[in-house]
């Protein structure tokens, strides 16, 4: 099951005004699996999913998506790929079940056939009592579920989402979970895009982290996040001047590996990091700090990006 | 209320089978997508019929009322009283249905892809069809014309009755099975081509300074030939300028297959709406494929 199924050679796109959202993306997607682009907004994130998906041309590199080069043959393209947008993009002309119906007949479906298998999608995603409702009446989840029932209504090979749960609230991104989780186990190839590192991290075999439209690592999470080099990071506020605490810290907690400014904190890596905050408060006070606020926890891929850009996911 | 109908368990999707990567030919899925796209156009035509209606006939009939319905009437007779009034309904008729034709490019081509595009987003789907994405431009042109194509036929009566003065009707099948269905795909290709020039903050814009003198300077009202009679300096410039509008060999066109009023010639009425549907038809396209693909 490890058959490639998307591959990008050098990929970029170069905007109007010189403006590189993609540059040089190398990447390649196994059969099966729940592949992530991770990224801060603006990282070339959604750029990648519109070349892969036909709708972005690039400028150079190439790209197949199930074995067919996507510049050449677009529309053999999006016969195998299934898309979830960031917007909503139902239509909205039409209500819910004629939603899905009209998908279906898109793709050469019957129109019993179509009827049959949008009716067992509402079932599925829970929509059925939605089913003659208009799109826009539906709340953030349901649309969401609805653009998802969409896409794989003509069982594509791949389906792209691009930040499915941006916008969602706690619940409905628990729920869209499960669904991918579901769709996972049942063999779906998935790559979607997110700047959310609890999703990436919860639900993707491999990430790709982005930024600047550059690849910057690649690797399964536990792998990205052991590529740290420490155990625990610790954050620390405090008042006054925090590149000297940083310094301080970085050079007197024993096991520190790196410490940096980040949002008016400091961000101490340690490893072998049992009992270090009493050590932190009591290197940070005798160095004339108050440690105003004080948090420890496991490396997250958040902390990989830190460390990757020197920046975090939110900036 | 959202919330109290999100799901609390898990959704099971353990009957959804995943397909091998295994593609129709690019042509059958294309024809197949493309004739989805018109049925889906057609049902939201049908489901729409209760505003496509009033929309279509509005305007002619409040046009045909007032012109040659209430003028006659209270003895403002367009071009005098009598014959010369029966002349002038005989002439709108045709004007009408050229108007109503042109309207429906603008209403269900242009405007509705005004929104998809830049408001709601919602083309972003419909180009995620499997056809190539001209296509999809294409499928528009042919739904408008299906749409005045309908407009034209609902019109006809109103234009034919309402008149206080009587309406000579000459019909020519011919031409009119012909030059009916050449107008309906020039209006659409025009509609085509405005929806994708314009943002939907524009709209107000088009209206006012592009759909109003298309339709007042269209030969609507007056057969093309009459405006010999505008000269400056000995230059019928009024008469030179209409022809790059499109709406006037519709109008002409209708003229010459309904009615016995004079008209322009047929040798320039199908070249020029031939002509205009093909250029309008490529701009079209290829704004269209500018605006969706990045």
């Amino acid at each position: 099951m490890s058959e490639t199924v998307i591959r990008t050679e050098g990929l970029t796109k170069v905007y109007p005004g010189d403006i590189r959202a993609v540059n040089g993306l190398d990447l390649d997607v196994k059969q099966g699996e729940i592949f992530g682009l991770l990224g801060p907004n603006g990282a070339g994130k959604t750029t990648t999913a519109g070349m892969l998906t036909t709708r972005v041309v690039p400028t150079s590199g190439r790209a197949w998506v199930g074995g067919v080069e996507v510049s050449e043959h677009p529309a053999l393209v999006k016969q195998v790929i299934g898309v979830v947008p960031q917007s909503n993009t139902l239509d909205r002309s039409l209500d819910v079940r004629e939603n899905l119906y009209f998908h279906g007949r898109f793709f050469g479906m019957g129109a019993k056939e179509s009827r049959r298998e949008a009716d067992r999608l509402l079932e599925v995603f829970r929509l059925t009592e939605r089913a003659t409702a208009p799109v826009l009446a539906l709340s953030g989840g349901m649309a969401q579920r609805l653009m998802v029932a969409r896409a794989i209504m003509h069982r594509p090979s791949i389906l792209f989402l691009d930040e499915p749960t941006a916008g969602l609230d706690p619940q409905s991104r628990l729920a869209l979970w499960e669904i991918l989780g579901d769709l996972h186990r049942d063999g779906q190839t998935i790559l979607l895009t997110t700047h959310y590192m609890e999703e990436a991290d919860q639900l993707c075999a491999r990430i790709a982290i982005i930024d600047h439209g550059e690849l910057l690592a690649l690797d399964t999470p536990e792998a990205l996040k052991k590529s740290v080099g420490a155990d625990t990071v610790v954050t620390v506020s405090a008042h006054g001047d925090l590149e000297v605490l940083s310094e301080v810290l970085r050079t007197k907690v024993p096991g520190a590996s790196s410490a940096r400014c980040v949002e008016n904190a400091v961000v101490l890596e340690v490893s072998g990091g049992g009992g270090v905050l009493p050590i932190v408060i009591a290197t940070a006070d005798a160095a004339g700090f108050t440690v105003t606020d004080l948090s420890i926890a496991e490396p997250t891929l958040e902390t990989v990006f830190i460390n990757l850009t020197g920046k975090d996911l939110r900036d | 209320m959202a919330n109290a109908t999100e799901p609390t368990t898990p959704i099971s999707t353990s009957s959804i089978s995943i397909a091998p990567i295994a593609t129709r030919s690019a042509s059958k899925a294309s024809w197949t997508a493309f004739r989805a796209l018109l049925l889906r156009d057609l049902t939201v035509l049908r489901k729409s019929l209760k505003e496509f209606i009033p929309r279509t006939l509005l305007q002619p009939f409040m046009l045909v009322f007032v012109f040659a319905y209430v003028f006659p009437k209270i003895g403002q007779g367009v071009g005098g009283g009598g014959a010369a009034a029966a002349a002038f309904s005989t002439q709108l008729i045709a004007g009408v249905i050229g108007l109503a034709v042109i309207f429906q490019g603008i209403q269900s081509v242009a405007l509705p892809l005004v929104n998809e595009i830049g408001f709601t987003r919602e083309i972003e789907d419909r180009v995620l069809a499997p056809l190539p994405v001209g296509m999809v431009g294409v499928e528009k042109i042919a739904n408008g014309a299906i749409n005045g194509l309908i407009a034209a036929v609902l019109v006809f009566p109103i234009a034919a009755i309402v008149p206080a003065t009587p309406v000579h009707l000459q019909i020519k099948w011919l031409e009119l099975i012909t030059l009916a269905p050449l107008s309906a795909i020039t209006a659409a290709s025009l509609g085509l081509f405005f929806g994708t020039k314009f943002e939907p903050r524009q709209v107000p814009m088009l209206f006012g300074v592009i759909v109003l003198p298309i339709t007042f300077l269209g030969a609507v009202y007056y057969p093309w030939s009459a405006l010999s009679g505008v000269k400056a300096f000995g230059v019928p410039w009024l008469q030179i300028l209409t022809l790059a509008n499109p709406l006037v060999y519709m109008s002409e066109g209708f003229r010459a297959a309904l009615t016995p009023t004079p008209h322009m010639s047929l040798w320039a009425v199908y070249p020029a709406l031939i002509g205009f549907s093909l250029l309008l038809g490529v701009l079209g396209v290829k704004g269209f494929r500018k605006r969706v693909l990045s």
